[in-house]
């Protein structure tokens, strides 16, 4: 008798918890949905990744990777980073879908475009 | 003439530990000659003709930049000025061909003001992309070296018979392009040679190579032919760039192209990395990579000399 409650509270224990682990985690997703992020990395006067593809919605963030110092420029005026000196970043969040198309306006022979689907 | 021409050819042999720290420009009734600063130091000009006078060009001192191979750019540029400090033959001026500084700041451009200013010369600048960072994209480059210059920073003058113009290739870059003159500089361009005698010596400076050096690495200027087309009458054109950080030249017609290297830190050649970044260098070998000049011109029959000076 004095066992078979001991089972019983381990196992009521054992629901709370992870009860209380999907209800934690239903309120984590309802206040961020999963954020979607990607990265572009400039290195050697590139942008590595040059063509990014991703949904509305996600924030895509420049590294610089080169001791030389570049932006990211829109080509069509919708973003603009200061200057980028060695490790700085700059980011920003695609909100409709279509292909945006961006340069170093130090280095304009850096191209590069970020496609964003619905 | 034949032994200027072998004294050139010694001081270039002599010199090929290359570096330098300016070019040191001489003209000799209008045919312009270049040599090294240590080989002027060493050897001043042969005075072959009445009222010869002398120019030195440094460009890219990078004021700011402080990695690797150079901690100190400020050092390293007070070194160039100090050679042309030294200079037996005082030059008139000097000119910067661009990236005065690394970030547009300030300070950087105090300091490279006050460096530059040490040598007690007149100084001609043009910006390099370098000091079109400020908010207002070059607004404060042109406030303090620009002053009497149009648009975004481009001018002429005359100096003992020869006309020099200065021009802005680092503005409203456009995507995928190179350097871009412009419009409304070419037509100034235009206006501005169009008096002039077809036997008036013309230098033109700009910061990139007027000339396409490395399209993959931008190197070039994307409207250049236009401007060229409108130099191609006179018997004598000069054309000094910079931001390459390295000597290359080419004479097309009677254009001869030269470009400097930087008192800041060397690049690549063409082709020779991965990217165009600051090549690292060992320390001992930085002095002997920063500078420029160098080489010897043939134009018809008359020789432009150009020898390169070291900062080692």
């Amino acid at each position: 008798m004095t066992r078979n409650v001991r089972i019983l509270s381990l196992q009521a224990a054992t629901l709370v918890a992870a009860g209380l682990m999907m209800s934690t985690v239903a309120a984590m997703t309802r206040a961020t949905p999963a954020p979607a992020a990607a990265a572009v990395s400039i290195e050697n006067f590139t942008f590595k990744n040059p063509v990014v593809t991703v949904k509305v919605g996600t924030t895509v963030t420049w590294t610089n990777a080169d001791d030389i110092p570049h932006t990211v420029v829109s080509k069509t005026g919708l973003f603009k980073s200061k200057v980028l000196d060695t490790r700085d970043r700059f980011s920003f969040t695609f909100a409709k879908a279509g292909q945006f198309g961006y340069f170093c306006s130090l280095h304009p022979h850096m191209t590069g475009t970020v496609v964003v689907k619905a | 003439m034949l032994d200027d021409a072998d004294d050139s050819r010694r001081n270039f042999l002599k010199c090929m530990a290359w570096a330098g720290t300016g070019a040191l420009f001489a003209f000799n009734g209008g045919i312009g000659s270049s040599i090294g600063l240590d080989s002027a130091i060493a050897a001043p000009l042969r005075r072959v003709s009445a009222a010869p006078f002398t120019f030195v060009q440094v460009s890219d001192s990078h004021i700011g930049f402080n990695k690797a191979p150079n901690a100190d750019a400020r050092a390293t540029f007070r070194e160039a000025i100090a050679k042309v400090k030294a200079l037996p033959d005082r030059p008139d001026f000097i000119i910067h061909t661009g990236d005065v500084s690394q970030l547009s700041r300030d300070d950087e451009f105090d300091d490279a003001e006050q460096i530059i200013g040490e040598a007690g010369l007149p100084v001609f600048f043009v910006p390099g992309e370098h000091d079109m960072l400020d908010p207002e994209n070059g607004k404060a480059f042109l406030k303090r070296f620009g002053k009497h210059s149009r648009g975004d920073g481009w001018y002429s003058f005359d100096h003992r018979g020869v006309h020099f113009v200065a021009l802005v290739n680092v503005a409203d870059l456009k995507p995928g392009g190179m350097g871009n003159l412009g419009a409304e500089q070419l037509k100034w361009l235009r206006a501005d040679l169009a008096g002039r005698s077809s036997s008036t010596p013309i230098v033109v400076f700009a910061h990139i190579p007027l000339w396409t050096v490395y399209a993959d690495w931008g190197w070039g200027t994307d409207d250049a032919a236009q401007a060229l087309k409108l130099l191609a009458r006179f018997g004598s054109v000069t054309v000094l760039n910079g931001h390459i950080h390295q000597i290359t030249q080419k004479v097309e017609g009677r254009i001869a192209f030269h470009t400097a290297r930087s008192t800041a830190f060397p690049q690549p050649a063409p082709g020779t990395a991965p990217g165009p970044g600051p090549l690292k260098v060992p320390p001992e070998q930085l002095h002997n990579m920063l500078g420029i000049t160098d080489a010897t011109f043939v134009r018809g029959s008359e020789r432009i000399a150009l020898i390169d000076s070291t900062l080692a």
